[in-house]
C-alpha cells in the first residue's frame, strides 16, 4: 500500500498546481486550496501567490486527503514534510463537499489544528452555521478578495501559538442574515475590540468554535 | 510615439465600454490587479479556462435539455458552475443570465430553461468576442512598446 500511495503522490503534480518551485521558508505560508472549478483554482492560486504564499491547488476533497496522507493509505512519507498552514476549500464540490472535507480534517489528530476556510458562491446562513460549528475558521462568500487573504495571513502569523478558544468577529457584507445570526450569540462572547467597520465590499465571518456557537446539544 | 498613445487610448476606451455596458464588473479589475511580471499572462490564462469550462457546460446543458426526461437537478448543477466561473472572472451579463436560468430550473420549466439556455449562449458568445477583442488590443499595445494600464 505504501508503494501505491507513493505513486499517487508522484502523479499528483499533474493534477495539482504547485507553485513557487523554491522550498517554502518558515515564514512563507503553505496553503492547500481545494476547488473543483478550474477557473476558481487558477484564481485562488494567483491570489495566494501574489500574497507570497506557497500554494498547492487540488481539484477535490479526495485529492486533498491524498495530499495530506489522510486517505487511509499507510505511507512512509512523513506528513511533517508538508507543513500546510491553511486549507481553503470550496463548499459545493461533486463527490466530497467542502463540509465533508472539513469534518475529516477535524477528525484527524494530525491535521485538526490546521485552520480550514470554506469558500462558497452562496451566502446561505444555515450552511455558514454548520461549517463554523464543525470548526471552520471562516466562511468566505466568493469571489475571494486580496484583503481576505491578507487577513487570513495575518491571523495565522499572529495565531500560531495562540490558544484555539479565541473568537473573533470580522467584517461582513451587511445583510439581514448577519443581524439574526449575531443576535443569537451571547454578547459576552463577542470580542468587540476586533470589530471592524464594514465597507460595501467587505465580507464578514463569525468565527467560533463548535461547542460555543449556539445552545444546542 | 503617437501610435502607442493612440493604441493605448483605444484600449482604455474599449475596456471602459465593456464596463459601461455591463459586460464586465469589478471582479475583472481584480483579475487585472493580480497580473504581474511573474505571471504576465494570468488574465488571458484564466479567461481561457473560462472559455473551455463554459463551452463544455453549454454543451452539457443542451444535451440535458434534449432528454426525454429532463434532469433539472443536473441542469441546475451545471448552471451553478457556469454562474460561478462567470462571476469569478467578472462576466456580469453571463452571470445574470445564469441566475435567471436557475429560477426556471427551480420551477422545472423546460420551455423556460430552453429559452434561458439560448440567452446564456448569446451572452457568452458576446462576452467571448469582446474579450478576444480586448486581448487583441492589449497585444497591439504591447507590440508597439506600450504597457497595459492597470485599473485603479
Amino acid at each position: 500500500m505504501a508503494a501505491a500511495s507513493e505513486v499517487l503522490r508522484r502523479s499528483l503534480p499533474e493534477e495539482v498546481g504547485v507553485s513557487n518551485g523554491s522550498s517554502s521558508t518558515s515564514e512563507e505560508l503553505h496553503v492547500l486550496a481545494v476547488d473543483d472549478s478550474h477557473v476558481d483554482r487558477k484564481f485562488i492560486e494567483q491570489l495566494l501567490k501574489i500574497s507570497s504564499c506557497k500554494v498547492t491547488a487540488v481539484e477535490s476533497g479526495t485529492r486533498a486527503l491524498q495530499y495530506l496522507g489522510l486517505d487511509g493509505e499507510k505511507n512512509s512519507v512523513g506528513f511533517n514534510d508538508l507543513k500546510v498552514n491553511l486549507i481553503m476549500t470550496d463548499y459545493s464540490m461533486p463527490g466530497m463537499t467542502g463540509y465533508e472535507l472539513l469534518r475529516k480534517i477535524k477528525e484527524s489528530s494530525a491535521f485538526r489544528e490546521i485552520p480550514v476556510v470554506i469558500m462558497s458562491s452562496e451566502n446561505i446562513l444555515a450552511r455558514i452555521d454548520r461549517c463554523l460549528e464543525e470548526g471552520a475558521e471562516e466562511f468566505i462568500v466568493k469571489p475571494v478578495k486580496l484583503s481576505d487573504v491578507k487577513r487570513l495571513k495575518d491571523f495565522i502569523m499572529r495565531g500560531e501559538g495562540e490558544e484555539n478558544g479565541k473568537r473573533r468577529i470580522l467584517k461582513r457584507k451587511m445583510e439581514d442574515d448577519v443581524f439574526s445570526l449575531s443576535s443569537q450569540l451571547p454578547a459576552s462572547d463577542l470580542v468587540s475590540s476586533e470589530l471592524e467597520s464594514s465597507t460595501p465590499s467587505s465580507t464578514l465571518y463569525i468565527s467560533t468554535k463548535r461547542t460555543k456557537l449556539l445552545d444546542r446539544d | 510615439m503617437d501610435g502607442v498613445v493612440q493604441l493605448q487610448r483605444q484600449l482604455v476606451d474599449y475596456t471602459a465600454s465593456l464596463f459601461h455596458e455591463g459586460f464586465l464588473d469589478e471582479q475583472f479589475n481584480q483579475l487585472q490587479q493580480l497580473q504581474d511580471e511573474n505571471n504576465p499572462d494570468f488574465v488571458v490564462e484564466v479567461v481561457s479556462l473560462f472559455f473551455e469550462d463554459s463551452e463544455r457546460l453549454l454543451n452539457e446543458l443542451a444535451k440535458a435539455l434534449e432528454q426525454q426526461s429532463v434532469d433539472f437537478k443536473r441542469i441546475d448543477a451545471h448552471v451553478h458552475q457556469l454562474k460561478g466561473s462567470s462571476s469569478s472572472i467578472g462576466a456580469q451579463r453571463v452571470q445574470k443570465a445564469c441566475i435567471a436560468f436557475r429560477n426556471y430550473c427551480d420551477e422545472q420549466n423546460t420551455e423556460g430553461c430552453l429559452k434561458c439556455l439560448q440567452q446564456v449562449k448569446h451572452e457568452y458568445s458576446l462576452m467571448k468576442t469582446k474579450l478576444e477583442t480586448l486581448f487583441k488590443l492589449q497585444r497591439r499595445v504591447l507590440a508597439a512598446g506600450g504597457s497595459i494600464p492597470k485599473p485603479i
